[in-house]
């Protein structure tokens, strides 16, 4: 009796905690995207009539949402940039990943370490520092323009490159090191074995390290994907005032329009978005392992 | 390795038993129809077990037949589901591991990592509250027992496997415990180390006259440490004797498979006369074999002979036995292996003691095998296996 | 991947990592700079640090911020080792699956859906029990736990499982009762995890913008967000002194732990018999 107690009492502190903090909030914001917005403290109008036990939500916060192109656009518009900005930190990590596995063990950790401090000062900052780099007044263009290389400046803020350009900037390490974690843990022994039997380095890379390390890309890619889908610093410090990303949709709405059943409607698309990449990714992870 | 010389001389030939054994009284451990399941996984099946005071017990078994679970449930890091577990004379249900009379030496040794020596020995006798000065001569007499004071203030990282070993021995008796449980405490050692642990482990416990349990896979090793020993096979004890019985008399081809080596030879049987049976082989004469009780001519059974207990003569003979050609011969340093095919398709396996024993057989020569039929066992075989 | 596509891999390797350090060296070096124009350099100065140094309104937010995430990094520690047990030595029970789900999620949750799902918590739980009364530091500190809570719990997790059950029982048969046996031997040895866990979640603590700005009220604005709306508004040599302090400050506890590490994971060599 008193192990089942003593057991309880480790289990339900961070079971009430997610449950109240994670979960809870996750079905309000449904509750309240089936909610009309109004003027008041809480700016949503109550679900259910009380006095005549109706059920007064509705759908119509999603129907406006999917018929509306400017919500539209910014999904759509979301997907296309955490996708391509996810493709150009695969193309930029793996072969990183890969020689971080190739050098010496002893020389390994201090790369990693190297790579993940830029991960623990502040996201923000890093961000912002790319203004100062890409402004048309910027120490780029200076050194352009100084140089005489060009004549006026190249407009690199505030367009769909500094977008791509900060999301990769943030994201890059997530991408390297479950790709390294894979690499590093095969075997080299696979490559020279590959060798042996007469594979050229390209070769063997192709049929041997590639397909192997599938899972670490997999994972590379939905924390780079996943975040960037609901991204909101750097298309606000870094994309032009018309760009339009779920993130600064959901902003607005929450803060200057206080339209919140329709910031939860928003939220709740993302997360149908996170959850049906994050399934279909681990559907491919799977698949690829069973047979072999 | 600092095995205090003269102290093997201690050690009992294992059949005649400790000397404090108090026969006839109560048994020290108790274990009556327990099992154990995990899942739908039977790890220990209605299983009962009584080990003596002072015994050195062993349970015998390859990697998955339950011994390490029947230790563990003994320990109390397991619960059982049905039967009852008695140590001391008391009933251990309800009653968690850090309150039994028992210590273990873990497979692993489990040393703490981030204590020294001195504080993984101390360990135990800190939950008893016992007070500084004593904690530290115990701990000082428990090393000195096993001549690693010097160790006192290492860490396990910067110990030898052998240290290691001796550290987790003095870790768990310096509790004196009623029972000290051991799993595979010498299965971690290299070959050279494991003889010698072995030695001292048998030495440790004739002088303080604690009663062991060990598990282990090796038949070597519970053969030459154990007063007795239980064979496991599939959550069950198979067999439960003294290590001599177990070799000459096994119970079935498990056992008679597991411990040592033994040849096999299924038949039926022909003739009952007296103590001895003939046992119709297909090897052109009938194969003598002790009686066992309820056979009967007819009755489908396995003969076992130990490969040493074969005479071979060159040549055929007349005066009975089955003859077959050799086919290979192993040197073994002290004895010869060597390979007879008899009626064409079967392999028996002769060990002839000595260096010159078996050197002037070659592949091809024709033998005759013979053996006293006190030395063959036969047991039931049930058609069809 | 021998001679010829070594260097190239090198060469792409080498890119990689200036791409990911060029720019916070130029905002350290610039934030040296005598200029108020951020991208023209005027000459050597410290002038910006000082006045970062009387700016009230920044200082006060990074105490705040500090806090905020001392305490909620100490909390997600707390709730995380408790899950870590749970998920490693309980074994199999009901609602395991949804209790790892739970736990897990927010590491792959956009900021955005939690911000947004905990200030509507917050705002329905005020309406229905008059509890959070307002947004402040506490709800922010709830908003950062939560997300602290599963990184904390993978860190410690992988640890405990790696530690194995044998040392919990080996304590147990020395006759330790549980919960002594967790103190004297478990948290000693899971104490690099929880000190890495702690400073992870005080570090995305002290860094989270976007959930502490739905879920902060107006007084109770953090470092982040002092330093978003100064630098939406253009950038600002103060900001860019902020930036390099903050730089240095995790340049030298990241340096603190590796070498802590090493000394730790120092070991003699294996001792003859």
């Amino acid at each position: 009796m008193t192990r089942v107690l003593g057991c309880l009492a480790v289990l339900m502190p961070p079971y009430v905690w997610m449950v109240t903090f994670f979960a809870l909030p996750i079905i309000v914001v449904f509750a309240i995207s089936l909610s009309d917005a109004v003027v008041g403290i809480p700016p949503y109008a109550p679900l259910v009539d009380w006095s005549s036990a109706r059920f007064l939500g509705d759908v119509e916060n999603y129907t406006f949402l999917l018929g509306d192109a400017y919500y539209l656009d910014g999904f759509l518009g979301s997907i296309r940039i955490a996708a391509v900005a996810t493709f150009i930190c695969f193309l930029i990590g793996y072969p990183m990943a890969l020689a971080i596995s190739r050098v010496r063990p002893t020389r390994r950790l201090p790369l990693l370490l190297l790579l993940m401090l830029p991960f623990w000062t502040s996201f923000l900052i890093r961000t912002y520092a790319w203004i100062t780099l890409l402004n048309s007044n910027g120490i780029i263009n200076n050194a352009l323009l100084n140089l005489g290389l060009r004549e006026t400046p190249i407009l690199m803020l505030y367009t769909d490159f500094s977008v791509y350009l900060g999301i990769v900037y943030a994201y890059l390490p997530f991408m390297v090191l479950p790709i390294y974690a894979v690499i590093e843990r095969h075997d080299l022994g696979l490559l020279e074995a590959a060798a042996d039997l007469g594979a050229k380095p390209f070769r063997s890379f192709l049929s041997v390290t590639l397909p192997l390390s599938i899972p670490g890309i997999a994972a590379g890619c939905l924390l780079v994907f996943v975040p960037a889908l609901g991204e909101f610093v750097v298309p606000e410090l870094l994309g032009g005032s018309d760009f339009l990303m779920i993130g600064r949709l959901l902003w607005t709405e929450t803060f200057q329009n206080r339209d919140w059943p329709l910031a939860a409607t928003v939220t709740i698309v993302l997360l149908v978005l996170v959850v049906a990449t994050v399934v279909s990714v681990q559907r491919i992870v799977d698949m690829r392992e069973r047979p072999l | 390795m600092g095995t205090p010389q003269g102290k093997t001389q201690v050690i009992d030939a294992p059949s005649r038993g400790n000397p404090n054994t108090a026969a006839g009284t109560e048994p020290i451990i108790s274990l009556q129809g327990v099992s154990c399941r995990f899942g739908d996984v039977v790890a220990v099946d209605a299983v009962d077990l009584r080990v003596d005071r002072g015994e050195f017990f062993s349970l015998l078994g390859a990697s998955g037949c339950g011994k390490t679970t029947l230790l563990r449930l003994i320990a109390g890091l397991e619960q059982p589901d049905t039967g009852r577990i008695l140590l001391d004379g008391e009933e251990m249900a309800g009653i968690p591991a850090y309150r039994r009379p028992v210590n273990t030496v873990f497979q692993s040794y489990a040393l703490f990592p981030h204590m020294t020596v001195a504080r993984n020995v101390a360990f135990g006798l800190r939950q008893e509250n016992l007070p500084r000065a004593e904690i530290a001569q115990r701990v000082v007499e428990t090393l000195a027992l096993f001549s690693i004071e010097g160790l006192a203030k290492r860490k396990p990282a910067e110990l030898s496997g052998g240290q290691r070993q001796r550290v987790a021995l003095c870790r768990a008796l310096v509790k004196r415990p009623k029972i000290l449980l051991l799993d595979e405490p010498l299965a971690a050692l290299d070959r050279r180390l494991r003889e010698r642990a072995r030695f001292e482990l048998s030495a440790v416990q004739a002088r303080l006259g604690i009663t062991f349990v060990m598990v282990t896979h090796d038949q070597e090793e519970a053969m030459s440490l154990s007063t007795r020993v239980a064979v496991m096979d599939a959550g069950r004890i198979v067999q439960q004797d003294e290590p001599r019985a177990i070799y000459d008399r096994p119970v079935n081809r498990f056992v008679a498979g597991f411990v040592g080596d033994a040849n096999l030879i299924d038949g039926t049987v022909s003739q009952v006369s007296g103590g001895a049976i003939g046992v119709d082989a297909g090897l052109g004469v009938d194969v003598a074999a002790a009686h066992a009780a309820g056979i009967a001519p007819g009755d489908p059974v396995s003969v076992m002979i130990r490969p040493e207990r074969i005479r071979l003569v060159t040549g055929a003979s007349d005066s009975g036995g089955v003859t077959g050609r050799v086919r290979g011969k192993a040197f073994l340093g002290n004895a010869w292996v060597i390979q007879v095919v008899v009626a064409g398709e079967r392999l028996i396996d002769v060990r002839l003691i000595g260096e010159e024993s078996g050197a002037g057989l070659s592949p091809g020569h024709l033998v005759t095998l013979s053996w006293p039929a006190e030395a063959a066992v036969c047991f039931a075989r049930e058609i069809g296996v | 991947m021998r001679s010829r596509w070594r260097p190239l891999i090198g060469g792409y390797a080498l890119f990689g990592y200036a791409f990911l350090y060029m720019p916070i060296v130029i905002l350290v070096v610039y934030s040296f700079n005598e200029s108020r124009l951020v991208t023209v350099w005027g000459g050597f100065s410290t002038k910006w640090y000082g006045e970062l140094l009387g700016n009230e309104r920044i200082l006060q937010a990074a105490w705040l911020s500090v806090r905020i995430a001392a305490v909620s990094a100490t909390g997600a520690v707390l709730l995380g080792t408790a899950a870590a047990i749970v998920l490693v030595r309980f074994g199999r029970f009901r609602g395991r699956g949804v209790f790892n789900g739970l736990l897990l999620a927010p590491l792959v949750m956009p900021d955005v859906i939690i911000g947004l799902s905990l200030l509507l918590l917050f705002v329905w739980l005020q309406s229905q029990i008059g509890w959070p009364a307002g947004r402040s530091g506490l709800t922010v500190g709830i908003a950062h736990i939560t997300v602290g809570v599963a990184y904390t719990t993978v860190m410690i997790r992988a640890r405990l499982s790696q530690l194995g059950r044998d040392l919990d029982d080996a304590a147990a048969d020395l006759g330790a009762p549980p919960w002594r046996g967790f103190v004297e031997v478990t948290l000693p040895l899971l104490a690099p995890a929880l000190a890495a866990g702690w400073l992870l979640s005080f570090t995305l603590s002290l860094d989270d913008l976007v959930v502490a700005s739905f879920v902060s009220g107006p007084g109770s604005s953090t470092l982040p967000i002092v330093v978003f709306s100064s630098v939406r508004l253009g950038v600002s040599p103060q900001i860019n002194a902020l930036a390099t302090v903050m730089v240095v400050v995790v340049a030298l506890i990241v340096l603190l732990v590796g070498l802590s590490m090493r000394q730790s994971s120092r070991r003699p060599p294996e001792g003859a018999d």
